[in-house]
């Protein structure tokens, strides 16, 4: 069943992917048949079965706690679209 | 006489130490192979030939020392998925199209340590989300096989669709891929070469661009297992960087090829047969690489994977739900594709909806709904479960057997123009791949034979945790006894 245009438009906004009005009823669409598609995971019994949260092959280990990197700014700057001096710069947040 | 485009890995590498070749006639062969075939292939986002050259350079000086490493002077090709120092690093996104990372990824710095050559960065599908490499943003790559009688453009796989396509046409003697549901087995397999995944662990994901990060393993890709041995070796171990990086010590791969199989118990999973519609010529190459198994010592043995058919739908809950996670980076503030907008939602809105391409967007946008309000016990946390089911039905076979054989793919390659229009369709390429990925354990595809209408079939052994050695040795097996000597229409090797 396809995903009605205002559930796409939800999640869109939460993914902050804007969408075009064309491509609402499209992803709704697909995505319809792909949440009809797992659906089929509610036959499976999990009754009392944990659930796997990665393969749990490396073990929990500590370090010290030290610098171990940094003093790069310019380098952490170096992609940045838009930039001021050593700042990343974003539209007016806080009026 | 053998010529310069006839060199695996290996060959070149004692061709290199014997000093019977220079690894500059050895890259510029290779640059040279990647201009005249690389307009057509597309196998390439970024080409790095002065580089290439500098390396091949310096390798020359180590080797006529009589130093140098394990891959001193072996060109290379590197899937643009792996950071690498001061060269564009893209993920085959237009978001990430001006992206040049200050660090290097430990996989690929693993192999530049060991002398390796890199000859630019190889094309994906964008993200690593797709199985046929038609979702890059800088084209789709061609596979180097044609059908018989056709000419149709056929798709190398994916998501590691350049690693493949540049493997398989001669272009570089070995390359990087990642795999997170199938993403080096299933293009091996159709463009004919060998590709493992292994262990979740055994490579460090530090510097690769995280699709999956449950899921995502760096692994090699070769024209054969033993090539493919050489580089596991060195992009393996442990990494303090990774915290899923296990601490294990990387065992001498290539001597496993010499292991044999006399003894070995190899599973056949009786639901891969009957849950998966899988082709005649699929089922016969499995029926094969049984016989070739059994000929060369080991014994058959039927297994149950219960949980099989739901693998497939439970991997794309828990994949897109950490994909969706992943790239809420991308948000056009610190790198990256930045479209300006008067408020910083509408810059985030924006930057997005111009970067990503359609299968990502679709991907991240059913991530976020299965992990949002409502949703998230029914659609996540069930597939968590289930996927704990799959692991358990692995481990349950491996008290029993120490391999299972597999086919690698549904199908052999399908042309650019055969794309199924339902993405559904489409992710059932991974169908044998996929379940492998979810428990962690190792898998690898090795070539096996051609099918009907010429295009290569692959065979998959899945094993045990960090038992990569066992699959070598029984890949190796199948690869003797298949004798896989074909070539692709387009290849280095070939004068147009």
């Amino acid at each position: 069943m396809s995903l009605d245009a205002k559930t796409v438009t939800r999640i869109a906004r939460l993914a902050r992917i804007g969408l075009q009005p064309g491509e609402v009823e499209t992803l709704g669409q697909d995505m319809g048949s792909i949440i009809d598609w797992v659906e089929q995971l509610k036959e499976v019994d999990v009754m009392g079965v944990d659930p796997m949260i990665g393969t749990g092959l490396a073990k929990p280990r500590l370090r010290e706690d030290r610098v171990t990197d940094g003093d790069c700014r310019d380098k952490v700057l170096a992609n940045a679209p838009e930039r001021e001096g050593p700042f990343f710069t974003v539209p007016k947040v806080v009026e | 006489m053998s010529g310069i485009h006839d060199f695996t890995l290996a060959s070149a590498r004692d061709a290199l130490k014997a000093r019977k070749i220079s690894a500059v006639e050895l890259t510029n062969a290779h640059i040279d192979a990647i201009e005249r075939l690389d307009g057509q292939l597309n196998s390439f986002i970024t080409r790095t030939p002065d580089r290439a050259r500098e390396g091949a350079k310096a390798a020359d000086a180590a080797l006529a020392k009589g130093e140098g490493g394990n891959l001193c002077g072996i060109p290379l090709g590197i899937k643009d998925l792996f950071c690498t120092n001061g060269v564009r690093t893209t993920a085959a996104s237009k978001i990430l199209g001006n992206f040049v990372p200050p660090y290097e990824s430990t996989v690929t710095a693993n192999l530049l340590k060991d002398g390796a050559v890199f000859l630019g960065k190889l094309n994906l599908d964008e993200f690593a989300m797709g199985s046929a490499n038609l979702t890059s943003a800088f084209g789709p790559v061609e596979n180097p096989w044609k059908r018989k009688d056709s000419d149709a453009k056929l798709v190398p796989g994916g998501s590691s669709g350049g690693s493949a396509a540049a493997v398989a046409a001669g272009l570089v003697l070995g390359a990087t891929g990642t795999d997170t549901g199938g993403s080096i087995r299933q293009p091996a397999a159709f463009t004919g070469i060998a590709g493992i995944k292994p262990t979740y662990g055994r490579c460090s994901r530090f510097g690769t661009i995280a699709f999956a990060s449950s899921l995502d393993q760096a692994g090699p890709m070769a024209r054969n297992l033993e090539d493919c041995a050489i580089l596991l070796e060195s992009m393996a171990g442990f990494d303090p960087r990774d915290s899923t990086s296990v601490d294990t010590p990387v065992p001498n791969y290539e001597a496993s090829l010499k292991r044999g199989v006399k003894g070995l118990r190899v599973g056949i999973p009786r639901e891969y047969y009957t849950k998966t519609g899988l082709s005649h010529d699929v089922a016969l190459l499995w029926e094969k690489g049984m016989r070739w198994l059994q000929e060369a010592g080991a014994t058959i043995f039927d297994v149950s994977l219960p949980h099989t058919e739901y693998a497939l739908p439970s991997y794309y809950i828990a994949a897109l739900a950490e994909a969706s996670s992943n790239l809420a980076r991308y948000d056009g503030v610190r790198f990256g594709e930045r479209v300006s907008a008067p408020s910083l939602d509408g810059l985030y809105e924006a930057s997005r909806a111009a970067g990503f391409g359609e299968e990502v967007k679709r991907r991240i946008l059913i991530g976020t709904h299965v992990l949002s309000s409502g949703y998230y016990d029914a659609y996540y946390l069930r597939a968590q479960k289930v996927r704990t089911l799959i692991q358990q039905d692995f481990l349950k076979a491996f008290e029993n057997v120490d391999v299972l054989l597999t086919p690698t793919a549904p199908s052999g390659a399908f042309a650019q123009d055969e794309k199924p229009t339902d993405p559904v369709q489409m992710y059932l390429n991974d169908v044998f791949t996929v379940p492998a990925s979810m428990a962690g354990v190792p898998a690898l595809s090795v070539p096996a034979g051609l099918d009907a209408r010429g295009v290569p079939l692959g065979l998959q052994l899945i094993g045990k945790f960090f038992d990569e050695e066992t699959l070598i040795a029984a890949g190796h097996a199948i690869e003797q006894a298949a004798a896989f000597h074909h070539r692709p229409t387009l290849h280095a090797g070939v004068s147009a």
